[in-house]
């Protein structure tokens, strides 16, 4: 399993394996956002929390074909169907490998770019630490939205239609514990949550991925 | 007396939902006519809502029936993955798009009654986010079921969907709820609370309410007899090329 | 006709879309159950002519 994250891991980081252009894609998004809605600091560092928020889970999103897509084109994937590893385990593992290459990346960046946005200083340490509790959620369903669509010929698209509705909860509680933290909320509560889905979907979804990707593989 | 998985022979369900659907369909419109025009004629106007409130009729019911069609589509994903009966995976297939139809209804319904009452089209209130998501999570579903094209593969697929969308589905209604109190004041742009609702409303309410509970049954019926005919239509024309 | 005063017209559209859109999905689901029962029975019919 180990040998299996460093090579996922490995592929990732590699010229072409599209690491770094969720980061890219990111800064783009956060660069673009002032273009839109005009320069004023004051209306940006209102709306910094949920552009950071957006920015990362379009990133995110950006990627999530690349988790079962290219193994299930050259067999890899059907030698992990039959490798003594179960499937829940795999979907676990590939998972973690989308979240150190893409979610951990575009946590680190997320102060960087907060400063084009001009996010008040109080912001920062909220804003980092729902991204941290919040981007594994992102991936762990990701790798679920992608086992549903890994047949398919184009299943980009339609893998978009897919994750972004489960994506809501995410969205909502870590953006609003954000915000809370900005205001000087008490940001308890939303964290509890985000942290309780978190721990949900990584708990419960490995089994969904991995009867689907049964299915899929059958 | 037989059990009820008899009717998950798909011969069985075309010949008994055949018998059933010339009568549910009268009923359903019967209903549906009783209901609305009692409502639209014959009901006084509300001293808060004018004669907004005749908009009810259509949106209380279509709301209900958007979200007793997920149910549905839930329940009958749950049996083909316990059971395998190919039927209850079509008639899951069929319930998607009626679904989709009673959730624009009640959004464009909302909508049009929310432009007098509240000033503008859309709020994000909790109750309409949480429709427009389920609208989402709909549209993903008959989305997937296009996609793919072997009938079991989609089944199955389709089926986990709308398990794991469903828990999504509920989670995100907290979520709305909890995000939108952390916004503005608490909710209470509501109509559609029991007592809020008197008897003259709430007769042809009923009505309303019953027409579109079997006019969503008699298209469920048609649609999956619909999914059947065409799925065997299918296996005989595969059948067709192979011994040629 | 009852009066429906100033909201006449947010009443009376909410009716025209929803029976619209009721009368769509109805009339959808009926063309296409029909046609496809035509079509299967066209196929039925052959193949039991071919043996």
């Amino acid at each position: 399993m180990i040998a299996l994250l460093m090579r996922d891991i490995r592929l990732a980081t590699r010229a072409g394996g599209g690491f770094g252009l969720g980061l890219a894609f990111f800064l783009i998004v956060v660069v673009l956002v002032p273009f839109g809605v005009g320069p004023q600091t004051d209306l940006l560092a209102r709306i910094a929390v949920g552009i950071l928020w957006i920015g990362a889970l379009l990133a995110c999103l950006l990627s999530l074909d690349r988790i079962f897509a290219l193994d299930f084109e050259d067999g890899s994937l059907d030698l992990l169907a039959t490798a003594p590893v179960p499937m829940e385990a795999v979907a676990v593992i590939k998972a973690l490998a989308h979240w150190l290459t893409t979610g951990l990346p575009l946590v680190l960046a997320a102060p960087l770019l907060g400063v084009l946005l001009s996010l008040p200083a109080d912001g920062y340490l909220p804003v980092v630490i729902s991204l941290l509790l919040g981007t594994p959620a992102l991936s762990m369903i990701g790798a679920f939205g992608a086992a549903l669509t890994v047949g398919l010929r184009r299943g980009g698209l339609l893998l978009s239609l897919l994750v972004l509705p489960l994506y809501v909860p995410t969205l909502i509680f870590g953006a609003e514990m954000a915000r809370r933290g900005i205001d000087g909320l008490d940001t308890t509560t939303p964290m509890l949550m985000l942290a309780g889905i978190t721990c949900g979907t990584i708990a419960l979804l490995p089994f969904a991925a991995a009867a689907v990707l049964r299915v899929n593989l059958r | 007396m037989s059990s009820i998985w008899v009717y998950a022979n798909p011969k069985k369900f075309i010949d008994t939902t055949d018998r059933f659907l010339p009568w549910v369909s009268v009923l359903a419109v019967v209903c549906l006519v009783i209901g609305l025009i009692w409502g639209f004629f014959f009901t006084p106007d509300d001293y808060r809502q004018g004669s907004t409130v005749k908009i009810i009729y259509l949106h209380v019911p279509s709301a209900l029936m958007a979200i007793n069609a997920w149910l549905m589509m839930l329940v009958a994903s749950l049996i083909w993955i316990v059971r395998r009966h190919h039927v209850s995976a079509l008639a899951a297939r069929a319930a998607a798009p009626v679904g989709v139809v009673m959730t624009l209804i009640a959004l464009a319904t909302g909508a049009i009654w929310g432009q007098p009452m509240w000033g503008t089209w859309w709020a994000w209130d909790p109750r309409l986010t949480s429709f427009l998501i389920l609208f989402l999570f709909y549209l993903g579903y008959i989305a997937l079921w296009e996609a793919i094209e072997d009938d079991d593969t989609a089944a199955d697929l389709t089926s986990i969907l709308c398990l794991v969308g469903s828990v999504f589905a509920l989670l995100s209604r907290y979520a709305v709820n909890f995000w939108n109190q952390g916004l503005h004041q608490g909710a209470s742009l509501s109509l559609d609370k029991e007592e809020n609702v008197a008897d003259v409303f709430y007769h042809p309410l009923l009505f309303s309410i019953a027409g579109f509970v079997f006019l969503f049954i008699a298209l469920v019926f048609l649609r999956t007899q619909t999914e059947i005919r065409a799925r065997r239509m299918r296996a005989l024309i595969v059948r067709d090329r192979m011994k040629d | 006709m009852p009066d429906l005063g100033k909201y006449a017209e947010a009443v009376l559209s909410s009716y025209a879309v929803s029976l619209v859109l009721l009368l769509i999905l109805v009339g959808l689901s009926w063309r296409r159950s029909m046609r496809i029962k035509k079509a299967l029975q066209d196929i039925e019919k052959r193949q039991k002519k071919n043996g």
